[in-house]
């Protein structure tokens, strides 16, 4: 089933036009993978799809309902949670402060503070500490915590292991296992390549402000998301 | 002992413009609004807690049960329907948003009541005071005026770290956009925001109607005091602003002692003073952040 649809989205920087006639399915449940160069207009989709950025063109339908000019806070309510880039905790309230503003979407599910913190062991010792002292990866931790606090039906990852230590992106990623298990349908922009690959059922790549190559994980090589990528194939080929 | 009858009146004193500088601090620490009409505000609550003392008959303080329940309402309507807007429309424009108000709310308070002055009973209380010694008298009124506003500064501390509207309120204040996102309605959070910001006004405006008297033009002399407060105390911060309030209150206490006419003029020339010290620490690289004050963790 067909959670969220994108029809020929345009999105716009003042001049600039970041994302341009991106048409786009998500399943219910499945994983997508956004790659691409920066600049590409991955960070402005996912804005774009949470409400954080208003689409110039086109349409946004989530579970059926066009919500293209729905005001964030409502989309969240819905059922869409954005991780943004470089995570955006509110620095001056605590951890569990943190997670609880979330709390304010209102939706009935399976997370509450003590779930994050059983799937997020290092942020169990910071509850009381202040956003503002985390480490990179105790602030991404509380930052997709605080997503998973709304009970999203998809949740939209911005670049979560950016500015990581290896390892903390490896528990990271086991951390998203647990919610692809759990039937949560997951958007997310990476940019190694081999994690996404390995993570996602799809993919999707773009390149200046299009999806120029798209296909299910297993099928797309190495080769023909490094091409799509710098642009060396036809653009539009694949699709 | 005649002096330190002063410092005790300033303290007491205190409370009034604390009580009334409430507000103002918290619009501007949520929003950033810098509220022209909060004056005003706190005059029509005095003007409507004097129509029904007038037409129930009732007393002052049982007044009060209608009026901050109407400051609420009115409060929030006034944020959705105009500073809502002006927020939109850039950082001057709320800014003129109040100041028109402060200008159609005296013409109209004048329309009504005609511009004679009015006063409220503060019941018997007003005239009884502790005398401590024959120099040193307390006032019962100034000590309940003060208990009330460390009670709503100490209420709004509460609200804030304790509630979920306190934490909504401090992460919208500290990034709205964020706040949105993880389903936070920021322009609810700002209607909730002035409608408390309102209601402690009309709260202010109706026990300074009961120290003394009050006319259509009281507004911008009210807000003088309280935005003085507020800039002594630290803006955005709540407990600064009562200890604004009352080094203000000192001030003034303290310099008509000296001589009857210091009393508005030492109150002036203190905030001058913090206002300039406070330039010259930003100056010399002690950062000071308006904004973060209010977005507090719970221990603070």
């Amino acid at each position: 089933m067909t959670l969220l649809r994108l029809e020929s989205i345009d999105s716009r920087h003042g001049l600039l036009q970041a994302v341009r006639d991106v048409s786009l399915e998500v399943d219910e449940g499945e994983t997508l993978a956004l790659v691409g160069a920066n600049g590409a207009g991955k960070t402005t989709l996912l804005r774009t799809i949470a409400g954080a950025h208003r689409a110039t063109g086109g349409r946004i339908v989530f579970d059926g309902a066009d919500i293209t000019r729905v005001r964030p806070h409502r989309r969240v309510r819905m059922g869409i949670a954005l991780v943004p880039e470089g995570r955006k905790l509110f620095p001056q309230l605590t951890v569990a402060e943190n997670l609880l503003v979330a709390s304010a979407a209102g939706r009935a599910g399976p997370w509450n503070v003590d779930a994050v913190l059983e799937v997020f062991p290092l942020l169990r010792p910071l509850r009381s500490a202040r956003a503002a002292s985390l480490s990179g990866g105790e602030q991404q931790a509380t930052a997709i915590g605080r997503a998973l606090m709304t009970n999203p039906r998809l949740l939209l990852l911005d670049e979560v292991s950016l500015g990581l230590a290896p390892v903390v992106v490896e528990s990271v990623y086991e951390s998203l296992v647990h919610l692809v298990d759990r039937g949560t349908t997951l958007v997310l922009v990476e940019q190694d390549l081999g994690r996404a690959l390995q993570v996602a059922s799809r993919v999707a790549c773009m390149l200046e402000g299009r999806i120029v190559l798209e296909g299910a994980a297993a099928d797309v090589t190495r080769e023909q998301v490094t091409e799509a990528y710098f642009g060396l194939a036809p653009a539009g080929g694949s699709r | 002992m005649i002096w330190l009858n002063a410092v005790i009146h300033g303290i007491l004193l205190g409370g009034v413009y604390a009580l009334l500088a409430t507000g103002l601090s918290l619009m501007f620490g949520v929003m950033r609004i810098i509220n022209l009409a909060h004056g005003s505000f706190a005059l029509l609550g005095a003007y409507f807690a004097w129509l029904l003392t007038q037409h129930l008959g009732v007393s002052t303080y049982l007044a009060l049960v209608g009026v901050i329940p109407a400051a609420l309402v009115f409060g929030y309507a006034v944020q959705v329907t105009m500073f809502e807007r002006s927020l939109r429309a850039g950082e001057l424009v709320p800014l003129l948003t109040t100041f028109g108000l402060l200008i159609v709310i005296a013409n109209l308070l004048e329309y009504f009541f005609s511009p004679d002055v009015h006063s409220l009973s503060p019941g018997s209380i007003g005239a009884s005071s502790w005398d401590v010694s024959s120099t040193i008298q307390i006032p019962w009124f100034d000590v309940l005026v003060l208990g009330v506003a460390v009670g709503v500064l100490g209420g709004l501390q509460l609200l804030l770290t304790r509630t979920q509207l306190g934490r909504e309120l401090r992460a919208t204040a500290s990034d709205p956009e964020t706040a949105e996102l993880v389903g936070v309605n920021a322009r609810g959070v700002y209607a909730r925001a002035t409608a408390i910001a309102v209601a402690t006004a009309a709260l202010a405006g109706v026990f300074y109607a009961m120290r003394s008297t009050f006319d259509p033009s009281a507004g911008p002399s009210e807000l003088i005091y309280a935005f003085e407060a507020v800039v002594i105390g630290g803006v955005g911060s709540l407990w600064g602003t009562l200890i604004g309030g009352i080094v203000l209150g000192v001030a003034q206490t303290v310099g008509a002692q000296i001589d009857v006419q210091y009393f508005a003029l030492a109150g002036h020339v203190v905030f001058l003073v913090v206002l300039v010290a406070r330039a010259i620490g930003q100056a010399a690289g002690l950062g000071f952040n308006f904004r973060s004050r209010f977005a507090r963790p719970a221990t603070a």
